[in-house]
């Protein structure tokens, strides 16, 4: 039917076809977006907003500016380069602010947070609040000595520099700290070498979840080749090979290879009994990169093989009998014809494994060791050990941005929709 | 693949040399996961084979890590735990991603990529930060520690699972099937119970299992949303690796890996059953 025929008929209740179909499209689509409604409604509150409030974190920077208000503001007029002290009515505007903090329990928030920045800066808080709530701020004057005698860092400009650099509602800093990067007198310096870790943990978890996919790459396509073309029967038998490590628990793998590579373990324990390795030199292979490379393969492999296998089983065998029959020799048949039609299972299998690798905790944590730990790992250092949650947030959003990015790849690669499992 | 007669002595050696190299894969593959199984019955506190196992002695063999497994209070709050949350989150995540998968996969879909899209990141977001962003949020709800709150998070990190499975089955849905039940009388919800979801019911137990095993495995998440009082298998295995390994941890693996060879045949059964059914529609 053309359109010029849906615009002219009209329905026996005296309606246009053309509006009538419109309006079941339109129902049909409503219905569609009803069913999905609850789900979406689920995922969007129960996992994109916390996500989404969590990174906030990583800028908002309300602190400083909600405990010291008339500091804040008394320090608008002084200059972040300048080499002298604020005058005495900043100090006076800091002896208030902090005798309402101390009252309200607040000023630990702002030692904490301060902490982050200039260490030392809950010691001097903590003497401010043992004396601070007897001085009278009318009578008691003047402040600036007087809070220079209780702590000597209440002198120096570099104390104030990073109060008027954090004093904003939003900060960048959290984002510097986690490229290594810090504020030296409210300018932006590359962190001292014994504290950077970032950069390099960053680079650490990107090359060995490289090196990890490689080698998965290595092992799966024989194995995805192999179950692509023998017989249906045995390859059902084999694919269990497959599927068991897929379904058997991570942490029961993650354990196993723990087990195996012990200096006590099986495999040093053969080693030895077989007099490769003397018994006081068993070879340290747990609480190390290589560890971690092992196990992370071993943890990845199936999701490697599985896509390759489904791309392969779709290749037909006559395209490389026909190669041969034209005189290609096997390694050519094999290079220019079917390795060429494999590159989509390639792709797919390559992406989900190094995506999957890259946020990996558990096992880096498990057989990792100092020397083995990525950047999963540091975030939840962070958030345990120091409770820095905007660094926390940061260094998550970085790594967020990264697998964003991949899975934006993979699906243009393979699709979404093109997923498959098993 | 089999050699054929003309092949060359070469062809012959590398037939050969592959089909060893991927034996040798193979045992890469499963090694890890069989070689727990005989530990676990050791007599000793020992990781490793001892002279007496070697020798098949039964005084090398012992159920002693089992029955501290099944008499340790920490190991049995554990199991119930995680029998209790696993289930609930399935069902939940089961219910909620079957009824949205049929909606994506109606043919006018609105912002359908953008949907999906979103429905999958639970698979894709990094599990540390899954974990942080819950723990603040479930706190701020209060639902940081509690039963309900560790459900809540199993069941969205188990729906992309199910949204994959049951859209690729309900890919191969014959829809005349429906609109004969319509035709003939029936109302939507009818034509779901007693048409639809029987056809696609294996797509829905594969996700379900996939769902189920997620939970299950999880400890990240849990570690950071729930408390002592949700502490699950996995959880209990991880800080029993962390801190000191204790054997017992060997009984459990297990244990786990023989629920993980009972999922698999529910699986096989189900893809075999999904294969003759559709071998039997029209094409």
């Amino acid at each position: 039917m053309t359109s010029t025929d849906a615009d002219s008929l009209i329905l026996r209740g005296g309606e246009p076809l053309k509006r009538s179909l419109a309006r079941a499209l339109f129902r049909q689509k409503m219905r569609a977006l009803l069913l999905i409604a609850p789900l979406l409604a689920f995922i969007v509150l129960g996992f994109l907003l916390p996500i989404g409030t969590m990174l906030f974190r990583s800028v908002e920077n309300a602190v400083v500016e909600e405990t010291l208000p008339l500091t804040v503001a008394a320090l608008a007029d002084w200059d972040i380069d300048s080499t002298e002290l604020p005058p005495e009515s900043t100090y006076r505007a800091l002896v208030a602010d902090l005798q309402v903090a101390i009252e309200n329990r607040s000023a630990l928030t702002l030692a904490r947070r301060m902490n982050f920045e200039t260490a030392g800066f809950t010691t001097m808080l903590r003497r401010a609040q043992r004396e601070l709530p007897s001085w009278n701020l009318d009578t008691d004057g003047p402040f600036r000595d007087r809070m220079i005698d209780q702590h000597r860092d209440w002198g120096a400009v570099e104390t104030w520099r990073a109060l008027k650099a954090y004093s904003g509602s939003l900060t960048t800093g959290y984002y510097l700290a986690a490229m290594d990067y810090t504020m030296v007198s409210g300018h932006v310096a590359p962190m001292p070498d014994n504290q950077s870790l970032h950069q390099m943990l960053f680079w650490r978890t990107a090359w060995m979840s490289g090196v990890i996919c490689a080698l998965a790459l290595l092992l799966g396509y024989p194995i995805a080749y192999l179950l692509a073309n023998v017989r249906e029967r045995n390859a059902n038998l084999l694919m269990i090979l497959v599927l068991l490590p897929f379904w058997t628990s991570l942490l029961v793998r993650t354990s196993s290879w723990k087990v195996l590579l012990q200096d006590q373990g099986v495999i040093n324990q053969l080693l030895v009994w077989a007099g490769v390795i003397a018994d006081d030199n068993r070879l340290a292979m747990v609480n190390n990169k290589f560890g971690v490379i092992l196990a992370m393969t071993h943890i990845l492999l199936p999701f490697m093989i599985l896509p390759l296998y489904s791309v392969m089983k779709t290749i037909p065998p006559t395209y490389v009998r026909a190669a041969k029959s034209l005189g290609a020799n096997d390694w050519t048949a094999f290079w220019r014809v079917y390795f060429p039609q494999t590159v989509p299972g390639i792709g797919a299998g390559a992406i989900l494994v190094f995506i999957m690798a890259v946020g990996y905790y558990i096992t880096p944590e498990l057989v990792g060791g100092p020397s083995g730990m990525f950047i999963s790992n540091r975030i939840a250092h962070q958030w345990y050990v120091s409770g820095n949650w905007g660094l926390v947030g940061a260094l998550g959003t970085i790594l967020l941005l990264a697998v964003l990015v991949l899975y934006w790849v993979y699906d243009k690669v393979v699709g979404i929709d093109n997923v498959k499992l098993g | 693949m089999a050699l054929p007669s003309y092949a060359s002595p070469l062809q012959r050696v590398w037939h050969y040399t592959f089909r060893v190299l991927c034996g040798l894969i193979f045992f890469f593959l499963i090694f890890p996961i069989l070689v727990i199984v005989p530990l676990s019955f050791n007599a000793q506190d020992f990781f490793t084979f001892t002279r007496e196992m070697l020798a098949l002695d039964p005084a090398g063999f012992s159920l002693k890590h089992y029955r501290d497994f099944f008499t340790n209070p920490d190991w049995q709050l554990a199991t119930r735990n995680s029998l209790t949350i696993a289930p609930v989150a399935t069902l939940l995540s089961v219910s909620l991603g079957t009824l949205a998968a049929i909606g994506l996969s109606q043919s006018h879909v609105p912002f359908r990529r953008a949907i999906m899209a979103i429905l999958i990141s639970p698979m894709i977001v990094p599990l540390i930060i899954s974990a942080a962003g819950m723990y603040f949020f479930f706190s701020a709800i209060g639902l940081q520690g509690t039963f309900w709150g560790v459900v809540l998070a199993h069941a969205i990190l188990g729906i992309p699972f199910v949204i994959i499975t049951v859209t690729a089955t309900l890919v191969g849905f014959d829809r005349s099937l429906t609109r004969a039940a319509a035709s003939m009388g029936a109302g939507p919800l009818r034509t779901f119970w007693k048409v639809q979801l029987p056809l696609i019911l294996p797509g829905v137990i594969s996700g379900g299992l996939f769902a189920f095993i997620t939970s299950f495995d999880e400890v990240v998440v849990v570690i950071f949303v729930g408390s002592a009082a949700q502490q699950t298998l996995p959880w209990q295995m991880f800080i029993g690796l962390r801190e000191q390994i204790s054997p017992t941890i060997l009984a459990v693996a297990t244990l786990m890996v023989a629920l993980s060879i009972l999922l698999l045949a529910t699986l096989e059964m189900l893809r075999r059953r999904n294969e003759r059914l559709r071998g039997l529609t029209p094409a």
